[in-house]
């Protein structure tokens, strides 16, 4: 570029300096990354926990059923990493499958209470009659505490990994219920969907076009916080004797048994423990990360 | 405003019949013959008739309602299939120690969780930002029943400085009382800091980013009166409300707590008569603990007006 | 010549913003002087940086994410090299602001008198009661009726009009030297905009305070300020005093603005009454613009204007505008 000539006499104005540097965020997947690092890091640690579910046969571990009365409650050591329960089975091995079971209660519910109050909440959003009498139904069930309501639920059941997701299904349903109703009811008011209303646009239509895109970022998000509630609710069922029955391993039923033992023996409550809150803290990590992302706006709602 | 109370109070009775017909409805829905269930494996043919008909599953489902509705407004909710006391007086044994705990937490979350919020937000994006959210995930993450067993692992085992379990009364004095109630209070309010402190950072900021702030920072206002008296003060219906809302993972939690400190309370019910399969106890305590919840959140909407003058009934 | 002492002078304000997508240079280069009792008016459209000016002077920009740099002398003192204790003891007692939303500018859960109170009890030093009552004399002067029982009143049970006066009276209660008043009048309706002018106007002469007035409204300027800084894109591009700038604009940006003020009965006269318009848009303040800021709409630009921005010129006695092309009259 050739420097303009200025004639003399000419005013110009003098160059004003940088006084913050001048840094533009990254763009694209790393950059996506690096502004919510939550769901990196939530999301790796859950892929871990995900990969020691589903590998936990290969993982160097043993029969988490096998009884050894003889080696009862040895401490870790290099023949039990995590040492041995009560019943001289191998803790570490225990932990690794009881990885499975809370893994598919928080997955299972996540989902079938999304799917379930997702039908619940449009129902309810666009029939005012069926709003009046559900929402009056959802109000009720919203009054039990969620745990108690699953309390009840399993101790009218057989303890089975199917009647435990059955059970905190039901109790978090009303939330994804009202979550979606909120969404359809503040949608609906928006012009372009009054229009297409006014325009003869059928409700299935509407439904798959104007209220479904909108409601599926907050459902994803709070489908992530079910899921992190479920595996703690699947966890304080079993540790209280009213959830997965005790032959399956699972992180509350270890330390359902450890807890006799728990001031002299610490770790086999320990290392369940540990599994189930990094777990949880994944699940909640993404949950958070992905709510940050989503559109402030309905963020506020969760 | 007395009307609007008592329209409040009439528009409960509607929610509490349906927690009613639902936990009473339980018994019918739930698939099998719960009466099998609840006798157990090792029960004969009469011991399964004989919870049949303590149970009023014999009898025709509405008749049975209207009985048990009625026996409830009179304060009877029934008797206990294990130990064939009536639940209302086992409930009454048990409710100091919960509700101890309860108000315990409530005051040391709240006392907690409110200043962490107004701080995090008042220093959005910095450490202690961070650091305050950091710990609100954890709070969410870590179960109340782990946080328990840390907490009296350390701090009752290995230094020593609180009892590891169990409850004494409040009448046995106030320090003994207390001194049992730390470890399991700190426990239960984990959870419900994270709820509270969460909502608090969140209304604040909204609130802090309002333009009668900047009229109050235009007064030269300082930063403590700028948050406690000027923000904190419009903050505050939201933050009661989620305080109210959370009472329901107090009393979750407190069940579970209850059984870690060993804690003679509802939650030991709860738990007690789970493994006994003891339904009719846990029909009451479910019963009691949704309409002291609803009760605690209609309190909260009418005291709205103490924090909004906008809000006028 | 205008023999008042200089009041506040403020001298290359730069006020920065961080944003997502780069740093918003919202105010570049900034320069004017405010004599004691003079009222000055800052005008150009929304977005020119006149408003975050007015914010900086305060020093009420959030750092981070914005950045305040050049100096702001008030009193002899640099505002800018103050502690937030020495800035908090200037804020509502020497100078003070009124905003342009008064609907959402007093606090809703706070009692009108608290609220006027507030400033008398951090400033003064006085107690509760004390400042209750010069609360309620205050709302006698800002023309309040029934100022016993408002006094005790919310936000939310006044009108725009009352609330605004409310206002001032806040602004105005310790006696400011200075008085910047951000859009005052805008949020209001015609008929109540009149009577804040008029009440403004009547308060600066009792109390003597100088004003600098923020608005892109050129009716209120022509009826209340004596000196005028127009800016546009974050620059001073003029300042003139009142009669000198609608005689006789130099900046083709005024020029423009004042083309665009309908004038009463101009139908009247067969001319055509439409309003004019300044065609384009104002440039984004995320980009360093090496030449006019101005050159992307101005009817006059050269390739000269866009390659080398002008600096602010003596083009009259107290006239200086930055442009290349405007004018220059003998002094």
């Amino acid at each position: 570029m050739s420097a303009t000539a200025i004639p003399p006499g000419t005013a110009v104005a003098p160059p004003m300096p940088d006084i913050l540097p001048n840094v533009k965020p990254k763009r694209g997947f790393t950059g996506f990354l690096r502004r919510h690092p939550t769901i990196a890091i939530g999301g790796v640690l859950l892929i871990l926990m995900l990969c020691v579910a589903i590998f936990a046969p290969y993982l160097w571990t043993r029969d988490p059923t096998a009884l050894a009365p003889a080696l009862r409650t040895r401490e870790p050591s290099a023949q039990f990493w995590f040492g041995s329960d009560m019943l001289g089975r191998d803790v570490y091995s225990r932990v690794l499958y009881g990885a499975r079971v809370s893994l598919m209660v928080g997955f299972s519910v996540a989902i079938l209470a999304s799917v379930i109050g997702l039908f619940i909440g449009l129902t309810s959003g666009f029939n005012r009659i069926a709003d009046s009498i559900v929402m009056r139904i959802m109000d009720g069930m919203m009054s039990i505490p969620s745990i108690l309501l699953a309390i009840a639920l399993m101790a009218l059941t057989r303890g089975s990994v199917q009647n435990v997701i059955v059970a905190i299904t039901i109790a978090e349903i009303p939330r994804v219920s009202r979550l979606v109703r909120g969404v359809v009811l503040s949608l609906r008011e928006q012009p372009y969907v009054e229009a297409a209303v006014a325009s003869g646009t059928r409700t299935p239509a509407i439904i798959f076009k104007h209220i479904l895109p909108n409601t599926l970022a907050p459902l994803t998000v709070q489908a992530t916080y079910i899921c992190a509630a479920a595996m703690i609710t699947e966890a304080i069922l079993s540790f209280i004797g009213a959830g997965t029955p005790p032959i399956i391993p699972s992180w509350g039923n270890i330390m359902a048994e450890g807890r006799a033992l728990w001031q002299v023996k610490p770790y086999i409550v320990f290392f369940p423990a540990v599994f189930l809150s990094l777990t949880v803290l994944a699940v909640n990590l993404v949950g958070d990360g992905l709510r940050d992302a989503i559109d402030p706006r309905l963020a506020k709602r969760l | 405003m007395w009307a609007y109370i008592v329209r409040r109070i009439l528009a409960t009775i509607p929610v509490m019949a349906v927690v009613a017909l639902f936990v009473f409805s339980l018994l019918y829905l739930a698939p099998g013959d719960p009466a099998a269930v609840i006798a157990g494996d090792q029960a004969t043919p009469e011991d399964v008739e004989r919870i049949r008909a303590s149970l009023g599953l014999d009898r025709p489902y509405l008749v049975r309602f209207g009985e048990w509705v009625w026996n409830i407004a009179r304060g009877d909710l029934g008797i206990s299939i294990f130990t064939n006391l009536p639940v209302s007086t086992m409930i009454a044994q048990r409710v100091e120690p919960t509700l101890s705990l309860c108000l315990i937490t409530l005051v040391l979350a709240v006392s907690v969780a409110v200043p962490l919020g107004v701080v995090a937000a008042w220093k959005q994006g910095t450490l202690v930002d961070r650091a305050v959210m950091g710990f609100a995930v954890l709070g969410f993450s870590v179960p109340v029943f782990v946080v328990g067993y840390l907490l009296a692992y350390v701090f009752a085992l290995e230094l020593d400085w609180f009892p590891v379990q169990g409850y004494t009364p409040f009448s046995e004095g106030v320090l003994p009382w207390l001194e049992n109630l730390v470890l399991p209070a700190i426990a239960l309010g984990g959870v419900y800091i994270a709820l509270i402190a969460r909502i608090t950072r969140a209304t604040m900021l909204e609130v802090l980013s309002q333009d009668y702030i900047r009229t109050a920072r235009a007064k030269g206002a300082n930063q403590r009166s700028i948050l406690f008296l000027h923000a904190l003060k419009n903050a505050a219906v939201p933050i009661v409300t989620v305080v109210g809302i959370g009472m329901a993972l107090l009393i979750g939690g407190a069940v579970v707590t209850e059984s870690v400190f060993a804690i003679p309370g509802l939650g030991r019910l709860t738990v007690d008569a789970i493994l006994r399969r003891d339904y009719p106890v846990i029909q009451g305590v479910v019963l009691l603990f949704s309409f002291v919840y609803v009760l605690v959140n209609l309190l909260i909407d009418l005291l709205y007006t103490l924090f909004d003058p906008r809000i006028r009934y | 010549m205008d023999n008042r002492p200089v009041l506040l002078e403020i001298d290359n304000l730069q006020t920065h913003f961080r944003t997502m997508d780069g740093v918003n240079r919202a105010v570049d280069g900034v320069s004017f002087s405010v004599r004691s009792g003079e009222t000055l008016a800052v005008v150009g459209e929304s977005g020119c940086g006149k408003s975050v000016t007015a914010m900086s002077i305060l020093r009420l920009i959030p750092e981070p994410p914005g950045k305040i740099a050049g100096s702001i002398r008030f009193g002899g003192r640099d505002l800018l090299k103050l502690s937030d204790r020495e800035m908090r003891q200037i804020r509502g007692n020497e100078i003070s602001m009124i905003f342009q939303e008064p609907m959402t500018s007093l606090n809703p859960v706070l009692t009108v008198g608290r609220q006027i109170g507030e400033t008398l009890r951090l400033h003064q030093g006085m107690s509760a009661a004390k400042a209750e009552e010069r609360a309620v004399e205050m709302l006698r002067l800002v023309g309040i009726p029934e100022p016993g029982r408002r006094v005790r009143e919310y936000p939310h049970q006044l009108s725009g009009g009352m609330r605004q006066r409310v206002m001032i009276a806040i602004a105005l209660a310790c006696n400011p030297k200075l008085l910047i008043a951000d859009e005052p009048t805008t949020a209001l309706d015609v008929t109540i905009q009149a009577q804040i002018l008029d009440l403004m106007r009547d308060l600066k002469t009792s109390v003597g305070a100088a004003i600098v007035l923020i608005t892109h409204d050129l009716g209120v300027v022509a009826e209340v300020a004596e000196r005028v800084v127009v800016m546009y894109a974050g620059k001073k591009v003029e300042e003139a005093p009142v009669g000198e700038l609608f005689r006789r604009p130099k900046h083709p940006y005024t020029q423009g603005l004042l083309g665009s003020v309908p004038r009463l009965g101009s139908s009247l006269t067969g001319e055509t009454s439409r309003l004019a318009e300044i065609p384009g848009l104002v440039p984004s303040l995320k980009q360093k613009i090496p030449g006019c800021v101005f050159a992307s709409r101005c009817p006059k630009a050269t390739d000269f204007c866009v390659a080398v921005a002008p600096g602010l010129e003596l083009k009259a006695p107290a006239h200086v505008a930055a442009c290349h092309y405007a004018e220059k009259e003998a002094a």
